[in-house]
């Protein structure tokens, strides 16, 4: 947990002199170093988890080599300046976005503070205009100029030592959220300038473990979590046994790596690992068994969710490439993809232009309602949130929702789901139909306002845990207010990073509130055929009025 | 800030002492015609630039409900599918800034209470801004065409619309002095806003400060020769500028500093209004998973770690939970090495047990 007790922390937020609570730093922010300290850092990537990655994609991850964040000596390569300047050269050329939001910010201030992790701490550089002048001062220094000629005057310096240590603190307190971007009059979007840098600061490397391994683990197992095929399978199987119990149903369709099935399903991996991803597991299963739908998981491709994209496009594109490479190797039709918010971002906005055309795959069609999905026309994947809709509207799940009479729900929006692909509806769609409590927070805290977990794009590790409940502060408080006005005791989410850092957060400011994937409460809802007197939900926790809820769906399921 | 100051009182300083030793031609001329040529010359290198790089991911800013299923309602301007609904997003931010319109101010209080209020004030004194000047710009074109389009003559005669003092007070005028102040007070009056600004934000304010007050002076209080004025603009619209009489030195400063503003747009945040066209998150449709987006410089030599490569791995555990496998494991191991992985990918790294990663990865154990 947390460093800092929640009751000092909750004085500390608004009585400590930061620019949230009106003081304003004396010094000209060029000015103010940076001190790594125990908990303001993430640990370094390990030596061997750097020398693995590089044979892959060779110079891309800088020199193998332990190092430490707090000395003053990173062993650079005594080239790095160079190196940094020529990556940003190339970049520049790759990327519009990089150019033209180097270029045209007014600072206008619009975006100061509409960045939860600015709200949390106050700290001046975490003003998303800041964040980026971190970087375009670089740029103005060598790119342009104006910046070269009359450096500071001009809004340049050079860069040194001390600008990257800035970087790293910075562009690791940044979950490319993307809320500044709605609010920017140019959508100058924070997400792409944290990119940026990241892949510059790897370029030289610099990179932290809590990325790095996973993304090394999603390589060679398939799944960040490092889990090899056969505890892969055994791990998900395993919860057919709680789901048997709970429900009193065998499931028959769980299988791994079969060939010819119509749907290869793509989950984030610590959705059988860990709690509460394990329930929304759960929940997938009943809704698959439920319509009788022709799926595989693959053990190759484990992991939706995608780690590489925390570092650079190659690596993002490198492990992406499994999902249509098992797709083809398998056979199937097309591929459906479980809750999880940067895997989305990653497929929705990434995945065709970097390992598609898919041309074996087919334009998804649900072969229990025929609903053809064109808006997956091109990718031919779908997200489990659309099709759950969509059978839900065709009305072929039962429905008993008074099963989760026992939570009054309200719902997160994940950053990247609403700001990177325009998913609001649908999660709501199926709330209102699975539970009979359903409350929304503030509006300006959901939808495409809503706020970061606070540990998203690789910041979920312990060693930053008082950063991360001060980021994490916005949408914490959000869901206090919902739970003090209607008793809220569960936040349901549709990520897999939610579900690990929500889970953390709620226990910090809002010790009574549960997390959960929305397709555990629709497992909890779902009248399964054959099954016993439910009065347990897929927790093993009693359920309101135990087993009473006799309220069948309207109408027959559709098998 | 002084820097700033002290660059636009230098102008101010140079185009007056010009005037007075008699440089009338190089400031009235020489200097308009080379700021237009550097304004023109420099927009069109800076956009091209900006084509230059491509745009190889699509990667819009969704803000509202995408297209999807058929019964699910579309938010078509904050989340655009198709060409047209881009260009009405692009519309409503070009025309009346709604991304700025959507603006809310946070404050914490005890609690800790994180509350959020709607905050419109930047948005309504920028359109003021942007839209006083666009109206300034369009009457002073009455110096550069002849016979002076009937639309000047209205836009004129509605700007003066409550026919105070002589010559007519234009509202634009007030205007945009106010919303350039206020633009002005609220960078140095907000603390946060004055953390993040610097030389390149306030020169522009007090320069186009400076060109608004040399106008007003001009206008209402200084009174010029406004028919040797016609005569010199119309003579640089015409490509046969000449200088007829004596002018005024409040002209030439006014003159200059808007040359000076010209020739020092391209290379400043001023490009906004060219870049605000040509950002990435604004101007595209929100259609990527049904229409293919091709990026030029994707590479195909990156590819993930093989299928056959894991297998080769893994086999052994593989069949012993009977996961399907592609070749089956070699009959009973002969006294033979164990074979070695191909591929150097299959390396191992730092080997995280399967049982012990998750402590460190998932969700805190802690």
């Amino acid at each position: 947990m947390a460093d800092t007790k929640v009751e000092q922390m909750s004085v500390d937020v608004v009585r400590d002199p930061s620019m949230m609570t009106g003081a304003i730093p004396r010094k000209d922010w060029m000015d103010m170093p940076v001190t790594f300290k125990p908990g303001n850092y993430c640990y370094p990537a390990k030596k061997s988890i750097v020398e693995y990655l590089d044979k892959g994609l060779p110079g891309l991850f800088g020199v193998p080599r332990e190092w430490q964040v707090e000395s003053d000596d990173w062993q650079l390569p005594e080239n790095w300046v160079e190196i940094i300047l020529q990556g940003m050269r190339e970049r520049l050329d790759k990327f519009r976005s990089f150019k033209v939001f180097m270029d045209i910010c007014v600072r206008c201030g619009a975006c100061a503070d509409k960045c939860h992790f600015f709200l949390g701490t106050g700290d001046p550089k975490n003003m998303p205009v800041l964040r980026a002048e971190l970087l375009r001062s670089i740029y103005r220094g060598n790119f342009t100029k104006a910046g070269r000629i009359l450096g500071s005057i001009a809004g340049g310096r050079p860069m040194t030592f001390e600008v990257l240590k800035e970087w790293f603190m910075y562009f690791y307190q940044c979950t490319e959220c993307r809320r500044c971007s709605v609010f920017c009059p140019y959508g100058i979007d924070t997400a792409e300038i944290t990119m940026m840098a990241r892949e510059l600061l790897h370029l030289v490397g610099v990179g932290t473990n809590w990325i790095l391994e996973p993304a090394a683990n999603s390589n060679r197992t398939g799944n960040h979590l490092g889990l090899q095929p056969h505890t892969f399978k055994q791990n998900a199987e395993f919860l057919l046994d709680d789901i048997e119990e709970v429900t009193g149903v065998k499931l028959q369709n769980l299988t791994f790596n079969r060939k010819g099935a119509e749907v290869l399903f793509v989950i984030p991996s610590a959705d059988v690992f860990a709690d509460p991803g394990i329930f929304t597991f759960m929940g997938y299963l009943l809704i698959f068994e439920h319509v009788g739908l022709d799926y595989t998981i693959s053990t190759y491709s484990s992991e939706g969710g995608n780690f590489g994209s925390f570092t650079n496009n190659e690596l993002m594109k490198k492990l992406n490439g499994k999902m249509y490479a098992e797709a083809k190797r398998l056979g199937v039709k097309w591929i459906l993809g479980g809750e999880c918010g940067h895997m989305w971002r990653v497929v929705h906005q990434y995945m065709e232009t970097m390992n598609g055309p898919p041309d074996n795959l087919e334009v998804p069609k649900s072969p229990i309602t025929g609903t053809v999905f064109e808006n997956a026309a091109a990718a031919k994947m779908v997200h489990i949130s659309e099709f759950t809709a969509d059978l839900i509207k065709h009305d072929k799940l039962k429905i008993d929702k008074s099963r989760n009479d026992h939570r009054v729900v309200t719902f997160h929006d994940s950053c990247n789901p609403s700001r990177g692909m325009g998913m609001l509806e649908e999660p709501r769609y199926i709330l209102q139909n699975v539970c009979n409590k359903f409350y929304e927070m503030p509006e300006n805290t959901i939808r495409e306002q809503t706020f970061c977990c606070g540990s998203g794009t690789g910041l979920n590790t312990g060693e930053i845990m008082d950063l991360r409940m001060r980021g994490g502060l916005p949408r914490a408080n959000a869901v206090k207010h919902v739970e003090e006005k209607h008793g809220v005791n569960m936040l349901s989410c549709i990520c897999a990073i939610d579900r690990a850092t929500l889970l953390a957060l709620m226990e910090y400011w809002n010790p009574n509130v549960g997390v959960c994937g929305i397709s555990e409460l629709v497992g909890n809802a779902l009248i399964m055929e054959g099954e016993k007197v439910r009065d347990q939900d897929l927790r093993f926790e009693e359920l309101a009025g135990a087993g009473q809820g006799e309220e069948p769906g309207t109408n027959e399921e559709g098998e | 800030m002084k820097h700033a100051f002290l660059a636009v009182i230098a102008l101010i300083a140079i185009s007056w002492i010009g005037s007075l030793v008699g440089l009338d031609y190089v400031f009235g001329v020489v200097f308009p015609y080379l700021a237009f040529a550097i304004f023109l010359g420099g927009f069109i290198y800076r956009i091209v630039n900006w084509g230059k790089s491509p745009v190889p991911f699509r990667i819009p800013t969704t803000s509202g409900q995408g297209k999807s299923l058929d019964w699910v309602r579309q938010d078509k301007l904050d989340c655009p599918a198709t060409f047209w609904q881009v260009v009405g997003r692009m519309l409503l931010e070009v025309f009346v800034f709604r991304s700025l319109f959507k603006n809310t101010k946070a404050e914490i209080h005890d609690g800790p209470k994180l509350v959020y209020g709607s905050s419109k004030w930047l948005w309504l004194f920028g359109l003021a801004f942007h839209y006083s000047f666009l109206l300034i710009i369009l009457r002073h074109l009455r110096l550069f065409l002849n016979p002076v389009p009937a639309f000047i003559g209205q836009i004129e005669f509605f700007d003066g619309l409550f026919q105070v003092g002589v010559p007519v007070l234009y509202q634009t005028d007030l205007v945009f002095v106010g919303a350039v102040t206020f633009l002005f007070l609220r960078r140095v009056l907000i603390p946060q806003v004055k953390y993040i600004s610097f030389a390149a934000d306030y020169f522009p304010l007090f320069l186009i400060f400076a060109i608004g007050a040399t106008g007003i002076l001009m206008r209402y209080f200084f009174r010029v020769d406004v028919v040797a004025i016609k005569q010199l603009t119309m003579g640089i619209a015409t490509f046969s500028p000449a200088i007829s009489g004596d002018i005024g030195s409040i002209f030439y400063i006014h003159i200059f500093l808007v040359s000076a503003l010209l020739a020092y747009f391209p290379f400043s945040k001023l490009m906004h209004l060219g870049g605000v066209f040509m950002s990435p998150t604004r101007n595209l449709a929100n259609n990527n998973r049904m229409v293919r987006h091709v990026n030029p410089w994707n590479d195909p030599n990156i590819k993930p770690h093989s299928y056959a490569d894991y297998e080769d791995e893994f086999r052994e555990f593989m069949v012993d939970t009977v996961l399907p496998v592609e070749k089956e494991l070699p009959p009973e191991p002969e006294p033979e090495p164990e074979p070695e992985p191909e591929a150097a990918e299959t390396e191992k790294p730092a080997e995280p047990a399967a049982e012990e990663a998750p402590a460190e990865t998932p969700a805190e154990k802690e």
